[in-house]
């Protein structure tokens, strides 16, 4: 099975369409990344289905940056 | 249920205000830009009312362009059903009006409560009362004046939301193949705070205070609603199709719930549907609630996008919340 950070990292290259090398631990979705506020909805839905599991509105809105987002799931999930 | 019945859309209207509300006129009104609402919406334009006009107008027209595409007459329609959230009045229901307006004076009229989800709601009970035997002909409607019900100082609703009505025919008919080949519908109402107007109904009528603070008017959780949307169409989509056991491969054309392009494509994405079979007008018309799917439906089959034997998927969505899918060949 793929470590969290690898499972991270190929959803946002799918969801936001950007290359590998973008995504460094401290990229923000929305600064670095290209990505707007909707684009950053889809991606917290799209951690949820990969991660089976709910973030709430309020968490969500905390995940701002890729380091974030795999710290947020090591802390979360399962 | 007689399995020899089937159920058929053979009519479709609409009809829309002609007064336009651009995103230019609501940079006047708001704080928003036209690129705001571009990118995160798709819309462009909206249909608003005016003075003196009314909801079951619209839906009278709709119903009679129907009508003149089946070639029925209004007599020998055996229900009426709109699917409303703002009707004329609290009662009697906009479905007696129109009844009276168009002259269906053999009809049963009654209005369907289940927000956007309304006029697929209304397809389903339709065609399931069509398929008793108890009727031959029901005309089904979508229909909304949304901006009767918009608080116009809320940038994040009132940028999204428009006016218009959807009518289509069904028409009950023997060892016919095609028609309604699939319906669904779910609620949950555990999240009916999510998109509703909280206050100017029975359990808390309007008062100064209401209509000070608005709260007679839309508000909703825009991101929490995305989320449920999406996947709950999505869902939908797939129950029917399960149900008739076809797949997307073998849908000509979807036409989902007209709220947000964004909500669109993740469906689509989803469901592996290419933008070229997505049935997609909200750019002129915003989110019309009820009325989005009919009059997309009517506006592709007048514009040849919907021939005899197409399939067409349709899925809708709204506050309740309410939910469901279509699947219907033509
Ligand atoms: C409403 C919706 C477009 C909001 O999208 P969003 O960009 O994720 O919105 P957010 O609430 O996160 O707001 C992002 C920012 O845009 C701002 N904003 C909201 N509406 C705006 C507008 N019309 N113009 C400019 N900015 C706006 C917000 O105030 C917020 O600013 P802030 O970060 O400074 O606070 C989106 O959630 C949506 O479409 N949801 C589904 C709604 C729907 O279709 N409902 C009907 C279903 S039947």
């Amino acid at each position: 099975m793929a470590s969290i950070e690898e499972r991270v990292h190929q959803i946002i290259e799918k969801e936001l369409g950007v290359n590998p090398e973008q995504i460094t631990p401290e990229a923000s979705f929305i600064e670095d990344l290209g990505a707007d506020s909707l684009d950053t909805v889809e991606l917290v839905m799209a951690f949820e289905e990969e991660f089976g599991m709910e973030i709430s509105d309020e968490d969500a809105e905390k995940l701002t940056t890729v380091q974030g987002v795999v710290d947020y799931l090591k802390a979360n999930a399962e | 249920m007689d399995p020899k019945i089937s159920v058929h859309i053979t009519g479709t209207g609409r009809a829309v205000p002609d007064r336009i509300l651009t995103n230019q006129d609501l940079e006047k009104m708001v704080d928003t830009t036209d690129e705001w609402i571009t990118t995160r919406s798709g819309i462009k334009r909206r249909h608003i009312i005016g003075p003196g006009q009314s909801n079951s107008d619209f839906v009278a027209q709709a119903c009679r362009n129907a009508l003149a595409m089946a070639q029925v007459d209004a007599a020998d329609v055996d229900f009426l059903l709109v699917g409303t959230i703002t009707g004329d009045l609290i009662f009697p229901s906009t479905a007696c009006l129109v009844q009276e307006k168009i002259g269906a004076r053999n009809a049963a009229a009654w209005d369907l409560s289940a927000a956007c989800s309304g006029w697929l709601y209304g397809v389903k009970t339709a065609t399931a009362l069509l398929k008793t035997g108890m009727g031959k002909r029901a005309l089904v409607v979508g229909s909304e004046m949304l901006s009767t019900i918009t608080d116009w100082t809320d940038r994040s609703t009132c940028v999204l939301f428009g006016d218009g009505s959807g009518a289509t025919l069904l028409e009950a008919r023997e060892d016919s193949p095609g028609g309604v080949l699939a319906t669904y519908a779910r609620t949950d109402g555990g999240l009916a705070e999510l998109l509703h107007i909280p206050k100017g109904g029975s359990r808390y009528p309007v008062t100064p205070e209401v209509l000070a603070e608005r709260s007679n008017k839309v508000q909703m959780k825009g991101n929490e609603v995305f989320k449920h949307a999406v996947r709950n169409m999505e869902s939908a989509a797939r129950e029917v199709l399960a149900q008739a056991g076809l797949g997307t491969g073998d849908v000509t054309l979807l036409i989902p719930h007209q709220a947000n392009i964004r909500i669109i494509k993740a469906i689509a994405s989803r469901l592996e549907i290419e933008m070229d079979r997505v049935y997609v007008n909200l750019q002129e018309y915003g989110n019309t609630s009820a009325a989005s799917i009919p009059i997309a439906l009517d506006e592709a089959r007048r514009a040849g996008r919907v021939r005899e034997g197409d399939r067409v998927l349709m899925a809708a969505f709204g506050g309740g919340l309410t939910w469901g899918a279509a699947l219907v060949q033509f």
